[in-house]
């Protein structure tokens, strides 16, 4: 292997001081929203990196608020819905596409790049028109909804790509094996399929979970704000506060499902699980 | 067990192309038959038809005297062994090869003792727990043939099952798999695309070519009576030397000189009304070194001097190669042969001729050598239809 950049420890000081430049980068503003989560009302301002102070106050008072418990059991069941039914047609419209050959695949494939691509503000407000003529508006359906529209064409393209490494041979094998379609498929390619679909499922879930724009116009209250919307509608203790700590400790609070639902599901990422079927 | 009784079948696709060709042929129970063309000649179309992977468009299957054409592969009861062995790689081997009796929903006992039977006969016992990814090549082509046996299915149908291994695990194997076809007594149905497994696997040889059956035989005699051009250059390593020649008064005039042919040749060119100009074609080791011959063994053929080009001494032979002056043999079938062999480059001048001679022969690279062919031995092909003129049933 060719040595870039000389010898190897100089390689390995100039890799790591990149490596802790991107972590620095990644980590030093959330470090800062939990330092400030921790800060009370009073050394907000304090321009210290550790709270010299240290209080859990901003969490007692966001889990005191109906406000935002309510837009944690939102968020959770809105994310969570939304991503199993995107995942579920998505796994089926994946493989579909890797597979088989019918009439208009191109078309589907394209149309669903364009939604990918649509800009989402721009249909803010017909979603908001047509979502309270039909009743929707501000309900957990009304916000599945768009979330499945917009999160579809990522599932579908990212299973597909995962499909197509599946051998087909594999599934022909199945069948002379005495399979049906549905055995061949459950049991052989939807388990080598797994590490797909829990990727898929982890990036619809982030962006439902992360979704602002549709979260703050199509809710109006409790009933279906979630919490990225119900941060926004944070309030001081006076009105010449503003709720640093709080929204600091709410942000806090909505990033560790994030990185539950990560760990939990990484460890079925394993790569290269098909290694072994075919060839010598 | 079963007999496989293929009628009129044809498979044409959708865009048009036709696959397969009204092939007509009956498998016996037990045969071990093989499929053998160049890539493309729809050897494995045909294997997926039986398989029922593919759909047939015209024609009937039969196994065991009942029509299979619209029964889903699952229904057959016929185990396949895939070029790339496919091996479910999220399940040991031991579940591989239970697989196939867990759908047929076997009793936890019986799938243990068949999958142990079979490992035995396959030498994988002490592999049973393995995952695919961690065995070797061999070790996965037998797997894949494991998992066909345990069920006892009527046919196996092997789809190349060797061409992945390397070339002395090949010759191994293959000796397994025909003892192995022996032993289980199983009906067989095996596409190659190599000519020696064609010659050493098979109880037949089914050739074909663009879809269509050239010939059907037993090795020994699609070797020694190729249907026509295709078969004959096709059967046999090194290939047929195939000359272009001129037949007149029973005499045959080539590159090589003047000859007289046999009466026996002469006859069977005669009844098949064979026209003046023809190709001739003669199989390697029915040339041999002049020099090593009495008189009386040599009043059969014709004599010839040439010098070497290339010798290549085999131990056992020599394969002499020289270059004889005059066109190359031309026709529809060589071309594609030699296309599919991906020797399209060699007859800058004149066409290139294989010997093989005894290992005593003094013939030496660039020096001329007297070389004698048996007149018996050349047969005649038409050089517009590829018809074998000498063609005895």
């Amino acid at each position: 292997m060719a040595v870039i950049g000389g010898s190897t420890t100089g390689r390995k000081v100039r890799w790591t001081i990149v490596d802790i430049a991107i972590v620095a980068y990644a980590l030093i503003p959330v470090l800062w929203t939990l330092s400030l989560s921790f800060k009370t009302a009073e050394s907000q301002t304090d321009k210290k990196f550790f709270p010299s102070e240290w209080t859990f106050q901003n969490y007692r008072d966001i889990f005191s608020t109906n406000e935002f418990v309510r837009a944690l059991v939102n968020s959770i069941g809105i994310a969570l819905i939304a991503t199993l039914i995107a995942v579920v047609l998505g796994t089926m419209a994946a493989y579909a596409i890797a597979r088989l050959d019918f009439p208009g695949k191109q078309v589907l494939v394209g149309v669903s790049l364009l939604i990918a691509m649509f800009p989402q503000v721009s249909l803010v407000s017909p979603l908001f028109e047509m979502e309270r003529q039909l009743g929707i508006f501000d309900t957990w359906p009304g916000l599945i909804l768009p979330y499945i529209t917009f999160a579809l064409p990522l599932a579908i393209y990212t299973l597909s790509a995962f499909f197509r490494e599946i051998p087909w041979e594999l599934e022909k094998a199945a069948k002379m094996d005495g399979a049906t379609p549905a055995q061949a498929f459950r049991r052989v390619i939807a388990p080598l399929a797994a590490p797909g679909v829990f990727t898929t499922a982890i990036l619809v879930f982030i962006f439902c979970w992360n979704d602002f724009l549709f979260a703050i116009s199509l809710t109006s209250t409790e009933a279906s704000r979630t919490v990225p919307a119900a941060l926004s509608f944070f309030t001081g203790a006076s009105q010449f506060e503003a709720p640093t700590g709080t929204i600091s400790a709410a942000a806090v609070v909505i990033t560790i499902p994030i990185i539950v639902f990560v760990l939990f599901f990484q460890r079925r990422i394993v790569a290269g699980l098909t290694s072994g079927a075919v060839k010598g | 067990m079963a007999e496989i009784v293929l009628d009129k079948l044809t498979k044409r696709y959708p865009d048009g192309a036709l696959a397969v060709s009204e092939v007509d042929m009956k498998i016996a129970d037990g045969e071990f038959i093989i499929l053998v063309g160049p890539s493309g000649c729809g050897k494995s179309t045909m294997l997926n038809m039986i398989a029922g992977l593919e759909d047939i468009t015209s024609g009937e299957l039969r196994i065991d005297g009942q029509r299979v054409n619209e029964k889903a592969p699952k229904d057959r009861d016929i185990a396949m062994v895939f070029q790339s062995y496919a091996l479910y790689p999220h399940m040991s081997v031991r579940e591989n090869m239970a697989f196939p009796l867990r759908l047929a929903k076997v009793d936890d006992a019986t799938v243990k003792s068949k999958v142990e039977e079979a490992a035995q006969i396959l030498d994988l016992t002490q592999h049973l727990d393995r995952k695919p990814a961690n065995l070797s090549g061999g070790q996965r082509q037998r797997v894949a043939m494991g998992r066909a046996i345990v069920r006892n299915p009527k046919a196996f149908l092997m789809d190349e099952p060797l061409s992945n291994l390397d070339a002395k695990l090949r010759v191994q194997m293959r000796t397994s798999v025909s003892k192995l076809q022996k032993q289980l007594a199983t009906t067989t149905v095996y596409v190659t695309h190599d000519q020696t497994e064609a010659m050493t696997l098979g109880d037949r040889v089914v050739v074909l070519r663009g879809g269509v059956v050239q010939q059907i035989g037993s090795p020994q005699f699609l070797y020694e009576n190729p249907a026509n051009l295709f078969v004959a250059g096709f059967i046999g390593s090194p290939a047929m030397n195939f000359l272009p020649g001129t037949l007149e008064n029973g005499q045959l005039s080539t590159g090589l000189g003047a000859l007289t042919l046999s009466d026996r040749v002469r006859r069977l060119a005669e009844e098949a009304k064979a026209p003046r100009e023809v190709i001739a074609g003669i199989r390697p080791e029915h040339f041999e070194d002049a020099n090593l011959m009495d008189d009386s063994a040599k009043s059969g053929g014709s004599t010839f001097t040439a010098t070497v080009d290339v010798l290549e001494s085999m131990g056992s032979d020599k394969f002499v190669y020289f270059t004889v002056e005059g066109e190359a043999a031309t026709s529809a079938e060589l071309d594609e042969l030699a296309a599919d062999a991906g020797s399209h480059e060699l007859s800058d001048s004149g066409s290139q001729l294989v010997t093989r001679l005894s290992a005593s022969s003094a013939a030496a690279e660039g020096h001329p050598v007297d070389v004698w062919f048996d007149a018996d031995k050349v047969q005649l092909f038409d050089p517009k239809t590829g018809k074998n003129l000498t063609y005895a049933e």
